[in-house]
């Protein structure tokens, strides 16, 4: 479509799927803080983390806009967390071994 | 491909692109990311090097500050968005709302902020000082990733603040409307992204006891 | 501009250079949002941080033409090679191709009449202006200009007394314009190509481009986060690198070389991309490969994010960590590979025309060809041990990024200069001053290859004097380097001004779009937005010549 089109197309949610991704991110943040005080060992940060991305993955596909956005968007996140990903791995290949 | 659309015969030369603009600024916040990305590498080692000094420096930390800026945090990332579908509704004193709110609510995790370092500074935890270098070495770096990450976050922040401003007064102006609102959406963005960093931050730094 | 270099053209259109629009004099330059007045600001202030890095190099080398004192102390010494690195890495390659010329042709060869934002384009400049300023300013502060390497090695970096700091926050203002510029670039191709022009219908120096901008997005906030650090250190003394309590200096490097190795991809791409645009222009035939040189030019940015410890094998890492990046360090050379064919490929069988920028194309070829080989031998773990740190990796390095970039935007300068200008150098003096810089460059920088293997150090003020025969080599070849660049740049600047004019639209015979519009271009590039039908390098002229073969049955 023309780029006069894009302007006036409908780009964002309606209030209510917002307010309902904030709730879910709030019990999401006492969900963590709960698992946080019983003691899994490693699996608690684990699971942490894994609380956490889910969380960003909601601000990034609701609150970003990323869900209604062109495609080229998330695969520009895609490489960006990508290339995060794949230095630490590679730093990683320094520190856990001999 | 499409055409660009000439809105302006005269000023042909200064074309209007929303998705550009937002592309651009998704851009941005990929060096933002990465920025703090490598305080997180740094993060990530160190903790893998001294696991059992994270947990004792951690629990220097007040888990109910924190999950009440992470509260903080994420209520206004919620009014940030708001926002933006008030102006879309053509509705623009509730968008003028929902910013201002966004930035007390911002300034509430300042004033937390600030009241946790000057508390740990007045106990003597802060880099250099002789009860913190008195510590295990894991113990220290915790320390100096803590205040060096939050305090990066913190600044950003801040800089979100008044660029969040800035488009309450534009949308006051009417620069920002209901047919032109990527401005808005762009502040947005990096508004959200400020909180995505705290995700983060919170449970590597007060949630590892 | 002055009435004798204001180029009029026929279609009444005034060109970028005499467009009245905001303002008059130097206000209407230093203030222009328009991308080629934008690129010839960049242009320009490189030019001239070019000049200040060449002259530390060539009292770098006159205090090295013989053992002991030359001209000036150890610590001055230390300074003049920090300066150099700093001054010719973040002034002069990271920016120069995409900055000057891409600035210029990007949109252009892309069909729009500006990059996606024009504001925050004079914006990287003005950045580039203070970050600039910033590292000469550190020359007369207090305290003395850095001494630590443009590396900026902790733990020297925090304790020495010279201006790190300010020196590092210049690197950082730096890096926050190659930012902007690689922002500008993914937007505009992504969002500005004209109607018909598909990726695989770009012409080559933009996938160069796209794929630099990738790493300049990706990779400099990295040193941004690493310079900051250096800061913090200093004034606060954290101890994040500091082993006394509990840091570890080699997490610096790895940091440090997780922006600084894809950098050097930064450098070499677009100079690769001119190569390509070149080499088709001059060898009157379709490049050889095409979509093999585009995806190499992605696969380059993304392998060489994954190598950077190769800087490192000797600085105390784990021997799991040496294997892995070594491994990655030999793959990385591959796409290069792929691309050296592919020119070749395409001037064989060509109607080769023997101008300036093809000259400088086939430099680059030649010299790249060393670099890049040279880099494969310090990639090998065992070599590299004995080869780190001395004379070889400086030649290495000079081999790949003065040899290659260095002469990629020579060879630019040679085959766009002319477009954005409206005025035609010398072509005879051009091509001797080619032959010279070549001939000195070699007889430079080959030494150092020879002398590092025999185990010179580098950095190092004073040495053996079994040494003394390469360094006095050395040193007597950058006399004829330079004199060839003194020449080559008197040619071309000479030409700004008092060159006979070039109205010409396609010049030596290109088939990308900044040959299809007026030389020097208009403000809004085109008339009318161009429709695409055509690839970029369709020389039809010699393929129709080449007769059917005959089925045999």
């Amino acid at each position: 479509m023309s780029k006069l089109e894009e302007h006036t197309e409908q780009h964002t949610h309606s209030y209510s799927i917002y307010i309902l991704v904030w709730l879910a991110l709030m019990i999401l943040t006492g969900v963590t803080v709960a698992v946080a005080g019983i003691n899994f060992g490693t699996f608690t940060i684990a699971t942490a983390l894994l609380i956490a991305s889910v969380k960003t993955y909601l601000v990034l596909s609701i609150f970003m806009h990323l869900r209604i956005e062109q495609r080229v968007f998330r695969v520009f996140v895609f490489v960006a967390f990508l290339f995060f990903l794949i230095s630490i791995v590679l730093l990683f290949s320094d520190y856990s071994f001999l | 491909m499409s055409i660009i659309a000439h809105e302006h015969a005269a000023e042909s030369h200064v074309h209007r692109d929303d998705v550009g603009s937002r592309m651009g600024m998704w851009l941005f916040l990929f060096t933002e990311l990465i920025l703090f990305g490598g305080m997180f590498f740094l993060y990530a080692v160190y903790r893998f090097m001294h696991q059992e000094d994270f947990h004792v420096a951690a629990k220097e930390l007040n888990t109910i500050i924190g999950t009440f800026n992470t509260a903080l945090l994420l209520t206004s990332s919620l009014t940030m968005a708001l926002s933006i579908t008030a102006i879309q509704k053509r509705n623009r004193n509730l968008s003028i709302f929902f910013q201002v709110i966004t930035i007390i609510l911002a300034l509430g995790f300042m004033v937390n902020k600030y009241f946790e370092w000057t508390s740990k500074i007045h106990h003597g935890i802060f880099p250099g000082s002789e009860e913190l270098l008195a510590q295990n070495s894991g113990q220290i770096l915790f320390f100096g990733l803590y205040y060096v990450m939050t305090g990066l976050h913190g600044l950003h922040v801040l800089i979100g603040m008044v660029l969040i401003a800035v488009m309450t007064r534009l949308t006051k102006r009417g620069v920002i409307n209901a047919d032109s609102y990527v401005k808005l959406e762009a502040a947005g963005l990096y508004w959200h992204l400020v909180d995505i960093i705290w995700i983060f931050l919170f449970p590597l730094f007060y949630l590892i006891t | 501009m002055s009435a004798d270099t204001a180029i009029h053209i026929n279609n009444n259109e005034p060109s970028y250079l005499e467009y009245r629009g905001k303002g008059t004099g130097i206000k209407s330059w230093i203030f222009s949002t328009d991308h080629k007045r934008i690129s010839i600001l960049y242009l320009v202030s490189l030019l001239s941080f070019f000049a200040v890095g060449v002259t530390l190099g060539f009292l770098i080398r006159l205090e090295l033409i013989a053992p002991g004192k030359t001209i000036v102390e150890p610590q001055t010494y230390n300074s003049f090679f920090t300066l150099h690195g700093v001054i010719m890495i973040f002034l002069f390659v990271v920016p120069g191709l995409p900055a000057a010329f891409g600035n210029f042709f990007l949109p252009i060869m892309v069909g729009a009449k500006d990059v996606s934002f024009p504001r925050l384009n004079l914006l990287s400049w003005w950045l580039y202006i203070i970050g600039g300023l910033m590292a000469i300013t550190s020359i007369f502060l207090p305290g003395g200009p850095a001494d630590t390497g443009w590396t900026f090695y902790i733990p020297y970096s925090v304790r020495t007394g010279t201006n790190v700091i300010f020196t590092v926050f210049a690197a950082f203002v730096l890096g926050f314009s190659s930012i902007l510029t690689g922002l500008n670039f993914i937007t505009t191709i992504h969002r500005l190509r004209a109607p018909g022009m598909g990726w695989f219908k770009m012409p080559l120096f933009i996938w160069s481009l796209y794929s630099t901008a990738w790493i300049q997005i990706l990779a400099t906030p990295i040193i941004g986060i690493t310079l900051v650090l250096i800061a913090i250190e200093r004034i606060f003394g954290v101890g994040l690198f500091d082993p006394s309590l509990g840091g570890d200096p080699v997490l610096y490097q790895h940091l440090f070389w997780i922006y600084s190795h894809p950098a050097v991809y930064i450098m070499i791409l677009p100079a690769m991309g001119v190569i390509s645009e070149i080499l088709p222009t001059f060898a009157n035939r379709t490049i050889f490969g095409y979509k093999f040189i585009a995806f190499s030019s992605i696969g380059i940015a993304l392998f060489g994010s994954l190598v950077w410890a190769h800087h490192m094998f000797t600085a105390g890492m784990s021997d799991t960590g040496q294997f892995i990046f070594s491994l990655l360090t030999f793959l990385v050379a591959i796409p290069s590979a792929i691309k050296v064919f592919n020119w070749v490929a395409t001037l064989y069988k060509g109607s080769i025309d023997l101008q300036p920028p093809l000259y400088y194309a086939l430099g680059f070829i030649f010299l790249f060809c060393i670099g890049g080989f040279t880099g494969l031998i310090q990639g090998s773990l065992a070599v590299n041990m004995q080869i780190h740190d001395t004379s070889f990796v400086v030649g290495h390095f000079h081999y790949i990024v003065f040899g290659g970039t260095g002469f990629g935007i020579f060879a630019a300068l040679h085959y766009w200069l002319p477009k954005m200008t409206g005025r035609m150098y010398n072509l005879k003096t051009a091509k001797t001053a080619f032959w010279i810089a070549f001939i000195g460059f070699n007889v430079l920088y080959f030494p150092m290859l020879i002398m590092g293997w025999l185990g010179m150090p580098r950095r190092y003020y004073d040495y053996l004097p079994e040494f003394w025969p390469y360094h006095l080599t050395a040193t007597i070849g950058s006399w004829i380097l330079i004199t060839g660049l003194a020449i080559m740049f008197v040619n071309l600047i000479k030409s700004v001004r008092k060159g006979p004019v070039v109205t010409k639209q396609n010049i030596w015979g290109g088939h990308t779009l900044e040959w299809s519009v007026p030389t020097p271009p208009p403000l809004e590039n085109f008339e009318e937005v161009p429709v695409i039908t055509e690839g970029p390098y369709e020389y039809k002229e010699n393929e129709e010549a080449e007769p059917e073969l005959q089925e045999v049955k």
